[in-house]
């Protein structure tokens, strides 16, 4: 019997826009990117030029301090462009695809056959090492370290985001071998919600089995490590994607290193809200064009709206987004007296508004603060939201005065910014908490290394 | 939109560069006033809760209202009582003599704080906080009617600045800001603000209202102090017809704003509750074993409650959320110690009869000890998974 851990903190926000369970056919992207910013704490150097051609899962750029992780080509084509921004920063490396696809074969392997390291390098070889973070930092994983566990949620509860039982469906196999290979490397658990039924989940064999009940961010992969065994300071911990874990199981099962993922492509302003099968790093205007509520006043958003960055048509889809969502961007409303109207439609926790009344109705929810940045005022709004055995908002203190020794004793190894985007959401005082807690973790980074 | 476009049109006078750049923090001010900001996230998360900072001091100024409109009725009521001329007021005669009596105090208290926080919010680039909107609201309510302005307006320009500001403003101070007007007059200007003679309006306003000579009216706490019996009922004590600060005599008043601020959700029940628990077990305690021949002591704990401040303070003071602790369960602690403290100033300190303002002032010095307390369990409980 699985253990079911409840977590009674945690909000679900009713957001308009959810994805239908089927599958949409994309269009055909006409290049594909990898954008180093997504891989949080990397040093990129490319090891491609333009006009050079690659196949997919040969290195477009590698990290500077540590060569052995190589970032590859999702797919097969020239490289058309390198692009970079201020301080020559590398933005973003373009490839046109083939036609049809090459992929560079590594060769099927039985994971029972080999060791931990053998399928750290193999894993280093095939580009896919690079979906592994490390906690504390919140960073891409160094693979000269052992880290003490590795964790997989398999559920996403962030708003609107893809089932991620849906997305395992074809990939069952795949996603086991992938489990399998991880508990080579590492004692690995994977976190289930208590709602899954897929016996690929609810009987997975290697690892450790939790199932998890309760409101976003229950599904947070750092939420689950603090609620089993938390990080402590000089642990660490590797986290990945259960559709990286997918990618890990086809390198061993085929042979290749195949980006292809079924994403959820929702929102408000999305006309028909499904999923899409994709390759990682497409051009986000092929996944939505055609199926956009209007042009103007919306914002696309690379992932989900609460960690997701803004994006353009002309980006690609991030490495670890497994959505694209679109709202409405809302610089063109204008709500009279805010402050004292009753304002209806709007969605609050507060129950200043009435949104508390209306039971499971769904919310359209645009980009807007709503209000000013302020000081922090509220007390006891961000721990509704948190339910990590942490003080978020002394955290949030200890970071911002940047002072180490309270950062470390109230638990900044445990967390990463994505676990803060809910009491963002909150906030009445509009902070940035996600931007503070990064600039807290790199701080922290830099200081220890 | 006629309004919208026309702010729009100014815009660019209070820019970087415009001519009435001196006002910027005034413009944006009035302009999120009358639009809700349709600034759009950067960075972090993509959609955010409708409720902000403005939404919640609105509520408690809402919430403060009854206790602001029945003061001003109280005021006139008591000026009319002393004139013995009760039956022949109207409820309007004496609702207006009070109004006129209030309002230059909230207008001297709002004009004066508001200006020091747009001039600050100017001079250090950031937008106007709202949280004088609140302090401002309390002030004419703590204090007498008959307080003079000019000792208001230095209070309040005291407190703004030395009790607010210096810290960095709303979210940053701990002490509240309007308890701190008020110990202000009580300690500078003390005869403004305690004795038996300034509790009631001894003359007539705009024609309404009675001048009265050497008027004597001892609030309930003041009475007791000097150990005779206030003559009034529980009842009125209850319901608001005593003499008092502006705002604080009537439960029924408080207890609406209460409601509004439990049901919202923006003052802590936690704290709210321990306070009156604080105070009924600590009024139990005294008449079990006070001093003998101490009327404060004697005064069960249900009285206690009617009177003074306590009502006031625990429902819109105590659970000022920047003073106030900031865990959950120092809010239990923090609470029932103001409670206590209220009760054992007001027994055992005749020179002070009022104990709730020095006990939440008292407290909120201690607050960031209690929360320390509190987190510091967590922080032990995190170095001890490191050395298992």
């Amino acid at each position: 019997m699985t253990e079911i851990i409840r977590l009674r903190k945690g909000l679900d926000i009713k957001l308009l826009g959810t994805p239908a369970k089927e599958l949409t056919q994309a269009g055909q992207a006409q290049a594909y990117g990898l954008c180093p910013d997504d891989f949080t704490g990397v040093t990129p150097k490319p090891v491609v030029k333009e006009q050079q051609t690659v196949k997919a899962g040969e290195a477009l750029f590698i990290d500077k301090n540590h060569p052995e992780v190589k970032f590859v080509s999702p797919v097969s084509g020239e490289v058309v462009a390198v692009n970079r921004g201020a301080r020559r920063k590398v933005l973003s490396i373009v490839v046109k695809p083939d036609a049809e696809q090459k992929y560079v074969e590594f060769g099927t392997k039985s994971v029972q056959s080999l060791s931990g390291e053998e399928i750290k390098s193999a894993l280093l070889e095939a580009g896919l090492f690079a979906f592994f973070r490390q906690r504390p930092y919140d960073v891409i994983a160094n693979p000269s370290d052992a880290p003490r566990g590795i964790f997989v949620s398999a559920f996403d509860s962030k708003p609107l985001a893809p089932d991620f039982e849906f997305v395992l469906q074809g990939n069952e196999l795949d996603f086991q071998t992938g489990l399998s290979a991880l508990a080579k490397i590492a004692p690995t658990t994977l976190g289930i919600s208590a709602t899954q039924t897929s016996e690929t989940l609810t009987k997975a064999k290697n690892v450790d089995l939790y199932a998890f009940k309760g409101a976003h961010p229950a599904g947070n992969v750092g939420v689950q490590i603090n609620n089993i065994k938390p990080v402590n300071k000089g642990e660490t911990v590797w986290t990945i994607d259960p559709e990286a874990v997918i990618f890990i199981g086809r390198l061993f099962n085929k042979g290749i290193t195949d980006m292809t993922r079924v994403i959820a492509v929702a929102g408000e302003e999305i006309a028909k809200p499904a999923y899409q099968k994709v390759i990682l790093g497409a051009q986000i205007g092929s996944i939505v064009d055609g199926n956009l509520n209007r042009s103007e006043h919306i914002r696309i958003i690379n992932g989900n709206v609460l960690t997701g960055v803004k994006a353009s048509k002309e980006d690609f889809l991030g490495a670890f987004s497994n959505m694209i969502s679109v709202i409405p961007e809302g610089d063109d409303v204008n709500e009279f007296m805010g402050w004292i109207a009753p304002r209806f439609g709007q969605y609050s926790v507060s129950r200043t508004f009435f949104s508390w009344l209306t039971g499971s109705k769904k919310y359209s929810i645009d980009a807007r603060i709503k209000g000013g940045e302020r000081h922090m005022i509220m007390s006891n709004e961000y721990d509704k939201v948190f339910p990590m055995d942490i003080f978020p908002e002394y955290l949030i203190k200890a970071i911002i005065t940047g002072n180490i020794d309270k950062m470390e004793a109230y638990g900044i190894y445990e967390v990463a910014p994505e676990d803060f985007a809910l009491c963002e959401f909150v906030d009445s005082s509009k902070l940035e908490l996600q931007r503070i807690v990064r600039e807290g973790l790199n701080n922290l980074r830099a200081e220890m290394a | 939109m006629s309004l919208r476009n026309y702010l729009d049109k100014i815009k660019p006078n209070f820019e970087e560069g415009g001519k009435l750049h001196a006002f910027r923090s005034l413009y944006e001010g009035f302009e999120s006033f009358l639009y809700v900001p349709n600034t759009t996230s950067r960075n972090g998360v993509n959609i955010h809760d409708s409720f902000d900072s403005k939404r919640m001091m609105i509520m408690v100024v809402i919430a403060l209202c009854p206790a602001l409109l029945f003061g001003m009725y109280n005021v006139g009521y008591q000026n009319y009582a002393m004139a013995g001329l009760l039956d022949q007021a109207t409820f309007w005669n004496k609702f207006w003599f009070g109004f006129l009596a209030v309002l230059p105090r909230l207008i001297v208290s709002y004009v004066v704080g508001l200006a020091i926080e747009f001039t600050v919010a100017q001079w250090k680039h950031e937008e106007i906080q709202e949280g004088y909107l609140v302090s401002g609201f309390i002030i004419p309510l703590i204090v007498p009617a008959t307080c003079p302005l000019w000792i208001l307006a230095i209070a309040v320009a005291f407190s703004v600045i030395f009790a607010k500001e210096i810290f960095g403003g709303t979210g940053m101070n701990f002490l509240n800001v309007a308890l701190i007007t008020r110990a202000f007059i009580f300690f500078a200007y003390p005869t403004v603000i305690s004795g038996d003679t300034v509790w009631v309006v001894n003359h007539t306003i705009c024609g309404l209202g009675a001048n009265l000579d050497a008027v004597t009216a001892a609030t309930p706490l003041g009475a007791a102090a000097t150990g005779v019996c206030s003559g009034f009922s529980v009842m009125d004590e209850f319901l608001g017809f005593i003499p008092g600060s502006v705002g604080e005599t009537s439960v029924i008043a408080i207890a609406l704003g209460a409601l509004l601020l439990l049901y919202t959700g923006i003052a802590s029940w936690k704290t709210m509750f321990s306070v009156f628990a604080g105070g009924i077990i600590m009024a139990l305690v005294f008449n079990t074993w006070g001093p003998e021949g101490n009327m404060a002591a004697a005064m069960p704990w249900y009285e206690h409650l009617c009177v003074g401040g306590f009502c006031f303070g625990a429902v819109f003071m105590a659970t000022d959320p920047v003073t106030s602790a900031r865990t959950e369960c120092g809010k239990w602690i923090y609470g029932f110690l103001i409670g206590a403290m209220a009760i054992i100033i007001r027994v055992m300190n005749p020179g002070y009869p009022e104990g709730m303002m020095l006990a939440i002032l008292l407290m909120n010095c201690f607050a960031p000890l209690i929360d320390y307390c509190v987190v510091q369990r967590n922080v032990n409980r995190r170095a001890k998974r490191i050395a298992k």
